[in-house]
C-alpha cells in the first residue's frame, strides 16, 4: 500500500483535521480496488500510517461485506436475491448461472475466473433481477443475457 | 403523471446530470438567493414552515430536527446526507444521485449555511458505483466552479463536501450507525439518548437527513414555503419519489404528490399489476412497512394519514407489488433471511430472535413446521418491539406481524400440509423458457 500514501495525503485534507479514523474506510476501498483484496500488510501499513490500533481495523474488515482477505475470482459475479428480484426470477437466475459454471454460491471456479455470490438488495429492484460483476450493473437480467454477459468475459 | 412534480421536473439526456443543464435549468439560483438575502436562522425558519417530512423512513418533520442546533453554541456542526439506500424496493435516492445530483449539492450547501456547517458528508452505500461517479464528478463541478469550498459565490461562507463510500452494511443506513461509521469504525448504532442533533458525528451537534429530503430544499427555497406547502396535502406537503417494483408491468422511480390515490398510481400510471393479474397486496415502503391487500388501498390516498388510517406507512417509498397467487410464507422468509443476515448483533433480542424467526420459516418452508410456530414467531417480534438500540428490530417484527395478521391461512396450510398453498411461488406468470 505504500505507493498510495501519496493518495492517501490528497484524501486526509478532505476531511475535517484530527479524525485520521475517518480515512479507515476510504483507504481499504482504495487498497482493495489496487490488489483486489486486503492483505496483512495494507492493514499493518495503513495502521501505522493512521495511528489507529490494528483492531479496529481488523474489526472493520470483518464488519462490512464488501471488504476481503483473500482474493476473488478475476469476475466477482453478485446475484441479488431479496423480495422484488426473487419475484421476478432471481433464484432460477442464481442456479442458472451457478450450474453453467458449475461452483455454489460463495466460491470460485477452478481455472480462478469467476466468484459467484449472492447478495441482498443492490438497490435496483426497479430493473430485477440485478447481478453486479465487478463494479457494473446488470439489469433486468434472464438466462440469455446472463449466458451472454459470461461468454464475454475472459 | 400522478400529480405535479418538484424533483423530476426535466427530461433525463445525456448530459442533464452536468452542471451546465442544470444551471440551465435555474440550479444554484436558490443557494445565491440564501448566500445574498437570508440569515440562516432565516433558511430554517422558511424549512420548518415548509412542513417537509424526512424521507427516510421515519417521516420526522425536518424543521424540527433542525431547529435543535444552537448556532452560538461555538461547536463545530456536521451535515450528513444518508445516501446509504439499503432499505429493500428502495431505489429512489440512487435516481436523484444519478441524475440530478447538483440538486443536492445545492441543497447541501443551502442545509451547511443554515446550520452553520463546515464540513459536509455524502454517505453513499458502497455498491452504488455510477451514483458515486456521478456524484463525485459534480461535487468537483461545483468546487472548480465556486459554488463549494472558500467563500462560496463570493460571500463570507464556506463549506466543504466529502462524499463518504460505505462498505456494504444495511445498518449503516441507521442514523448513528452512518456516523459511527464515518468515524471509521463498524457502523455500531448509538443509544439515544444523548441525540445526535446534540451529540453526533465525532460527538458535536449534527444533522442527518435523507438523499430526498435534503433534495427537496432548493426547491423549497427557490419557491418559498408557502407555495410549497401548497403541494401535496397539508399534513403531507410536497411529493414522494416513490420506488415501485415486483409485479407491476411499468415498475421505477415515479414522482407521486402526496394525496394522489394509490390505486390509480398503481393500475394506470404503472400500468397494473404484471401479466393483468389480481392485486393480492403491497409492500408500501420498504420491507420494513406492513402489507396491505388490494381492498385495503382501493380507498388510500399516497400520504401519511392516510397510510396510517389503513395500518401502515410510507416507509421510505419503496411500493412492492405483489400479485395473486403469490406464496406468502416465502415472501417473508426472503424478508427474515435479510433481517437476520444484517443485525448487527449488538442487542440480544434483535441478534437471536430474527436467528430463530429464520429458522422457524425456514423450518416450515422445509416441512418441518409445528403448530406454535406462528404464535412463536409473534411473541418473538413483540419481544423485540421498543427493545433494541435502533429501529432494526421493530422493523423486522413488523414485517412478520404484517403479513401474519392478514395471510396467517398459508402458514397454517403449510404447517398442517407440508406444502405450500401456491406451490412456494414468488414469480408469477410462465416461467420465461430461456431460463427454465
Ligand atoms: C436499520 C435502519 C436502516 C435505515 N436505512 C436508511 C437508509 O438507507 N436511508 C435513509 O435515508 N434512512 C435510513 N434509515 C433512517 C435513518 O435512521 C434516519 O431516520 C434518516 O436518515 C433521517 O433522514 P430524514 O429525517 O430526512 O428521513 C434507517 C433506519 C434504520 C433503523
Ligand atoms: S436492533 Fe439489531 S441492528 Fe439495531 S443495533 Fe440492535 S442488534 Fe444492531
Ligand atoms: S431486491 Fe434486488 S436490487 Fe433490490
Amino acid at each position: 500500500m505504500k505507493h498510495l500514501i501519496p493518495e492517501f495525503e490528497k484524501l486526509k485534507r478532505r476531511y475535517p483535521a484530527g479524525f485520521e479514523s475517518s480515512l479507515v474506510l476510504p483507504c481499504l476501498h482504495r487498497i482493495q480496488d489496487d490488489r483486489g483484496y486486503v492483505a496483512d500488510e495494507d492493514v499493518d501499513g495503513l495502521c501505522a500510517w493512521l495511528g489507529v490500533p490494528r483492531i479496529q481495523v481488523e474489526e472493520v474488515l470483518s464488519y462490512y461485506t464488501m471488504f476481503r482477505r483473500s482474493p476473488v475470482g478475476r469476475w466477482h459475479v453478485q446475484v441479488c436475491r431479496n423480495v422484488s428480484c426473487s419475484m421476478r426470477g432471481a433464484e432460477r437466475l442464481i442456479g442458472h448461472v451457478c450450474r453453467r459454471l458449475g461452483v455454489e454460491p460463495g466460491t470460485t471456479t477452478a481455472d480462478g475466473r469467476f466468484t459467484v455470490s449472492t447478495v441482498e438488495c443492490l438497490g435496483s429492484c426497479g430493473t430485477a433481477p440485478v447481478m453486479v460483476v465487478n463494479e457494473a450493473y446488470h439489469e433486468n437480467m434472464d438466462a440469455a443475457k446472463a449466458d451472454a454477459l459470461l461468454e464475454g468475459l475472459k | 403523471m400522478p400529480g405535479r412534480a418538484l424533483l423530476m421536473d426535466f427530461a433525463v439526456t445525456p448530459t442533464s446530470h452536468r452542471l451546465a443543464d442544470y444551471r440551465a435549468r435555474g440550479g444554484y439560483d436558490a443557494l445565491r438567493k440564501v448566500l445574498g438575502t437570508m440569515k440562516p436562522e432565516q433558511v430554517t425558519k422558511e424549512v420548518a414552515a415548509s412542513g417537509i417530512l424526512g424521507h427516510g423512513g421515519a417521516a420526522f418533520p425536518a424543521g424540527r430536527k433542525w431547529q435543535v442546533i444552537h448556532l452560538d453554541d461555538g461547536q463545530p456542526h456536521y451535515l450528513c446526507a444518508n445516501a446509504d439506500e439499503g432499505e429493500p424496493g428502495t431505489f429512489k435516492d440512487r435516481w436523484i444521485l444519478e441524475h440530478a445530483p447538483h440538486r443536492l449539492v445545492e441543497s447541501m450547501a443551502i442545509a451547511a449555511y443554515a446550520l452553520q456547517v463546515r464540513h459536509a458528508f455524502v454517505y453513499i452505500r458502497g455498491e452504488f458505483d455510477l451514483p458515486y461517479r456521478r456524484l463525485q464528478a459534480a461535487v468537483d463541478e461545483a468546487y472548480e466552479a465556486g459554488l463549494l469550498g472558500e467563500r462560496i459565490l463570493g460571500t463570507d461562507f464556506s463549506m466543504d463536501l466529502v462524499v463518504h463510500r460505505g462498505a456494504g452494511s444495511y445498518v449503516c443506513g441507521e442514523a448513528s450507525g452512518l456516523l459511527t461509521s464515518i468515524e471509521g469504525r463498524k457502523g455500531y448504532p448509538r443509544n439515544r439518548p444523548p441525540r445526535l442533533t446534540v451529540k453526533g458525528l465525532y460527538q458535536r451537534p449534527t444533522v442527518v437527513n435523507n438523499v430526498e429530503t435534503l433534495s427537496n430544499l432548493s426547491a423549497i427555497l427557490a419557491m418559498g414555503a408557502d407555495a410549497f406547502r401548497r403541494i401535496g396535502t397539508p399534513k403531507s406537503p410536497g411529493t414522494q419519489l416513490v420506488s415501485i417494483s415486483g409485479h407491476v408491468a411499468r415498475p421505477g422511480v415515479y414522482e407521486v404528490e402526496f394525496g394522489y390515490p394509490v390505486a390509480k398510481f398503481i393500475h394506470e400510471d404503472c400500468g397494473g399489476v404484471l401479466g393483468g393479474r389480481a392485486l393480492k397486496c403491497i409492500v408500501p415502503g420498504g420491507i420494513s412497512t406492513k402489507v396491505l391487500t388490494g381492498e385495503e388501498i382501493a380507498e388510500v390516498t399516497y400520504d401519511h394519514a392516510s397510510f396510517a388510517k389503513a395500518g401502515s406507512g410510507l416507509g421510505s417509498g419503496g411500493m412492492i407489488v405483489v400479485a395473486e397467487g403469490t406464496c406468502m410464507v416465502r415472501l417473508l422468509q426472503v424478508m427474515v433471511r435479510f433481517y437476520h443476515h444484517e443485525s448487527c448483533g449488538q442487542c440480544t433480542p434483535c441478534r437471536e430472535g430474527m436467528g430463530w424467526m429464520h429458522r422457524l420459516v425456514d423450518g416450515i418452508v422445509e416441512g418441518r413446521g409445528r403448530p406454535g410456530d406462528l404464535e412463536r414467531m409473534e411473541l418473538i417480534a413483540m419481544a423485540n418491539d421498543g427493545t433494541t438500540i435502533c429501529g432494526m428490530g421493530d422493523a423486522c417484527g413488523y414485517a412478520v406481524t404484517g403479513i401474519l395478521a392478514k395471510y396467517r391461512d398459508e402458514f397454517e396450510h403449510w404447517i398442517a400440509q407440508g406444502r405450500s398453498k401456491f406451490d412456494g411461488r414468488l414469480e408469477i406468470g410462465e416461467p420465461e423458457a430461456a431460463l427454465a
